[in-house]
């Protein structure tokens, strides 16, 4: 049965017309063209889907839709500000963070989520709280300095 | 002007037809100055097995065009799946033809519009591409010069080219630009020189850093990978997979798919699919369909496959062979017996095989996640029988390849389910489907007899590999008394390998250098030589022994015999022509067998660096993937049902497992540039295997070193 569901998304009001059980990965991804969120492995294990709902990174791809109701979800493309990327997507463009940049969009809001939680996260912290999220390139190391830089950067330091 | 031929087409079918595919290309394109160039050199080609019906050699494999509007762009089959050749490749051209960099567009991976080309691999495609395309770069250039200096009035040599203009140097308020040049023209131009080597001192784009052109696009979520397209009137399938590679379907209903609503299910034979517009209804739906298989399995598993490899009848091929064998044991004071075990490994690129299929008449495009554009046009026009030119491949992003997505069967599947249901169909593999139907880099087994005389050196070296692949099973040791020999599938007998098998990254070279480099650290240890000591010792070849020095350098390697308990080991290779030393510091866990690499130093000589940043990005890429085959990644199975299926029980390395990494490019701006895509990933698992003998006494012959092979070692030890 297809049910309205109202949430707010990248800060504009939402209104979908679906079966509450559908994933809002591909709700995301197929009915509201947001794409920047990915498929991985649609299991929990890559989180290539990372969104935040209500400031708090997710895994979408396991979520009903009907669970965001009037929540607040941002993806990665309502992430930057007119034009102007957010920390965390600027560091990624200058730590060279990313390779074939699929798990990008996960990496980045799953980052920009433990940032909001705690701007000052110590690289340790920032380790532990990527752990979950899989790339297969190896841009490790560039992650997590560009995560390191950015978590500078929100602080106003330089 | 130099030597360019204008070619007639009429020479043989082959070139009749690709011959009508340029002057396609130059219709499409709106004209301008055309140069067609071979990317591979002809000779280096003659091992690599060609699909039937192609022929690489006769023609041209890529074209450069300066368009009306002053754009340059290079056409090529080629693809960017993360390697960064999207960038490395518009420096070069930058610079051959002094445009700024924003001017230069590469065009990757579109049948209708880039030339034959057999796929992205091996590393290839900075190494023989590179240096051809700047070759026509050049030719490009003389032309702009030759159309200015009539244009002008003034004789060639008085003018040069500057930033997208040619320029006279008498009078420098005269100049035109490439647009103004090019507009107009229909100039195709076939180049036949062989590249000249170059002055690199000369360039302003290549050898400088330069971030992946593509960053902004795939940060903000705008990058569009295969699987993010839409076209009106598209479903996604899911389609009906057997439990194990080998089994037969016997009965099926469909009726609990059909039952959902908006579901079409079609069928061809054993190939069921359940369509939807949505993804997870897709998914709903494909497991309401009752299916049950027939199986024939094969009594191998991950466990036996081993000695099932040693014990086969095989074709036996001796590969290299220099000395006596009984010399080689007669002149060594002591005699080493080894067997090293390698499993197979899955690609597991984030991103699964994906791909979009639309019939328009009687034309199907396909947008897949490839390595092989070509290769998939190749397949599709065989299996469905369309004409090649009524099949057109386009390349998105690709997230990720590693060599898993040289075949793309996701595509072939793809367009079956568009001619069948006369829809555009999506296929996205799931996490399942992509080990399943990976082909796997293959298991193998590596045998070593070695010998060394009294003062340390290796006298004997009698290497034999079983089904592994003998990338990178060179000695590289000043050796006298020198073979290795490949054991391989025999046509006649059993399949050895169970399921499909493929290129990985660095196919097969980890496993062979793992085998030489645990062999080498064995006989120092007997020798009671520091191991960096005894490979200086043993080698002659110059650019290794380079890295060498760079690479202890680097780590600030103080000597020691092993095993000193320090955890530090190292290793040395060659792959894709280049060089690589590694220097390793991990900590093993003694109760647990858990090891963490703590530091890695590596050094490597890939000839001429062009883009030094995303070299280094290469290297970290792939000494961070290398943990994987390292530490943790093997793939279960039994018979043809593979065990692993997602992230959940195949491991592959995260970010608590990222050591700290010291990467040194050699400077060699005098040689022609090799690849880095791969080299690096080959090292590592005997440099920790070798750290884990110098930790705690015991080798480890068999990778992955798991915690419990290491604590089995240790009991040994
Ligand atoms: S796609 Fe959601 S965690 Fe992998
Ligand atoms: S950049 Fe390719 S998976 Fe992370």
């Amino acid at each position: 049965m297809e049910e309205k569901i109202r949430f707010t998304l990248n800060g504009k009001k939402t209104e979908i017309t679906t079966e509450p059980n559908q994933t809002l990965l591909w709700v995301l991804r197929n009915q509201l063209g947001l794409t920047g969120t990915k498929y991985g492995c649609g299991t929990g294990f890559c989180g290539a889907c990372t969104v935040l709902i209500n400031r708090e990174p997710s895994r979408s791809c396991m979520l009903p839709v009907s669970d965001v109701a009037g929540k607040n979800v941002v993806t990665i493309e309502g992430l930057s500000r007119n034009g102007k990327l957010h920390p965390v997507q600027q560091a990624f463009v200058d730590h060279d963070a990313l390779q074939c940049g699929y798990c990008t969009p996960g990496m980045i809001m799953t980052a920009a989520g433990m940032l909001l939680k705690n701007p000052s996260l110590t690289r340790e912290q920032i380790i532990e709280g990527l752990e979950n999220n899989l790339c297969r390139c190896g841009a490790h190391t560039r992650i997590i300095d560009a995560v390191e830089t950015a978590a500078k950067e929100m602080q106003g330091g330089k | 002007m130099k030597k360019t031929d204008i070619k007639t087409q009429e020479s043989s079918g082959e070139e009749i037809r690709n011959g009508m595919k340029r002057r396609n290309f130059v219709k499409l394109l709106g004209g301008g100055i055309f140069i067609f160039f071979q990317p591979l050199d002809i000779f280096d080609l003659k091992d690599s097995v060609l699909p039937q019906g192609r022929s690489l050699t006769k023609d041209y494999n890529a074209f450069l065009q300066i368009a009306g509007d002053g754009t340059v762009s290079c056409f090529t089959g080629k693809i960017e799946m993360g390697q960064g050749v999207i960038t490395s490749l518009a420096q070069m051209m930058a610079d051959e033809l002094n445009v700024p960099l924003e001017k230069v567009k590469m065009v990757m991976g579109d049948t209708d519009l880039c030339p034959y080309d057999a796929g992205t691999w091996g590393s290839q495609t900075t190494q023989t591409f590179g240096p051809a395309m700047r070759a026509a770069a050049a030719e490009a250039r003389s032309i702009l010069i030759d159309l200015a200096a009539s244009k002008l009035g003034v004789p060639a040599s008085q003018l040069e080219v500057k930033d997208g203009f040619v320029v006279d140097t008498k009078n420098p308020g005269k100049s035109l630009s490439y647009g103004s040049l090019a507009n107009g023209k229909k100039l195709e131009r076939y180049l036949d020189v062989k590249p000249a080597v170059e002055d690199y001192s000369k360039f302003t784009y290549v050898g400088k850093s330069y971030k992946h052109s593509d960053a902004r696009l795939k940060v903000t979520g705008q990058a569009k990978y295969t699987g993010d397209l839409k076209i009106p009137g598209m479903v996604f399938a899911r389609i009906l997979r057997p439990p194990s590679h080998g089994a037969k379907l016997s009965t099926v209903d469909v009726s609990g798919a059909e039952a959902i609503k908006g579901t079409q299910v079609v069928r061809d034979g054993d190939f069921i699919a359940v369509l939807h517009e949505n993804r997870d209804k897709a998914d709903e739906a494909i497991v309401k369909i009752k299916a049950e298989f027939t199986f024939n399995e094969l009594k191998v598993n991950d466990k036996n496959m081993y000695d099932r490899m040693v014990g086969a009848d095989s074709r036996v091929n001796v590969l290299r062979t220099t000395g006596d064998m009984a010399a080689g044991s007669e002149q060594s004071d002591k005699i080493f017996e080894s067997e090293f075990l390698d499993p197979y490994l899955a690609h597991t690129s984030i991103e699964t095989h994906t791909a979009l299929a639309k019939l328009e008449g009687d034309k199907m495009t396909v947008w897949a996640a490839t390595q092989s554009p070509f290769g998939l046009q190749d397949n599709i026009s065989r299996e469905m029988g369309f004409p090649l030119e009524k099949v057109r491949i386009i390349t998105p992003f690709v997230g990720g390849g590693f060599g898993g997505k040289a075949p793309a069967q996701q595509g072939v599947e793809a367009a079956r389910l568009a001619k069948m249901s006369g829809k555009p169909v999506m296929v996205v593999w799931t996490r399942d489907e992509e080990f399943f139907y990976d082909t796997f880099h293959p298991a193998g087994v590596v045998r070593i007899k070695s010998g060394i005389d009294k003062s340390g050196l290796i006298k004997l070296w009698d290497y034999s590999l079983y089904y592994g692949g003998s990338r990178g099973s060179d000695t590289i040791y000043d050796v006298p008394n020198a073979r290795t020999t490949a054991y391989s599938q025999n046509m006649n007998a059993t399949a050895i390998h169970p399921f499909g098998t493929g290129a990985w990254r660095a196919p097969n070279n980890n496993a062979n250098t793992f085998a030489r480099e645990s062999q080498i650290d064995i006989m120092a240890a007997a020798a009671g030589m520091d191991p960096l000591e005894f490979r200086l010792k043993n080698l002659k070849d110059q650019k290794m022994i380079a890295c060498w020095k760079a690479v202890a350098d680097k780590f600030g390697y103080v000597p020691a015999k092993a095993p000193g308990g320090r955890g530090i080991g190292m290793a040395c290779g060659t792959d894709a022509g280049t060089w690589v030393a590694m220097i390793a510091e991990i900590k093993v866990d003694k109760s647990t067998g858990k090891v963490k690499v703590v530091r890695v130093a590596c050094a490597q000589d890939m000839g001429l660096c062009v883009n030094p940043q995303g070299a280094l990005i290469q290297m970290e890429g792939c000494i961070q993937m290398a943990l994987g085959y390292t530490l943790t990644e093997e793939v279960m199975f039994e018979g043809g049902n593979i065990k692993d299926r997602g992230f959940d029980t195949y491991e592959i390395p995260r970010f608590s497992w990222t050591p700290k990494m010291d990467c040194v490019i050699l400077d060699r701006k005098d040689q022609p540039p090799k690849g880095g895509g791969e080299p690096a990933l080959i090292t590592v698992g005997a440099a920790v295997g070798n750290a884990i003998f110098d930790a705690t006494g015991a080798r480890v012959y068999r990778m992955p070193m798991t915690p419990a092979r290491i604590l089995e070692a240790m009991k040994k030890a």
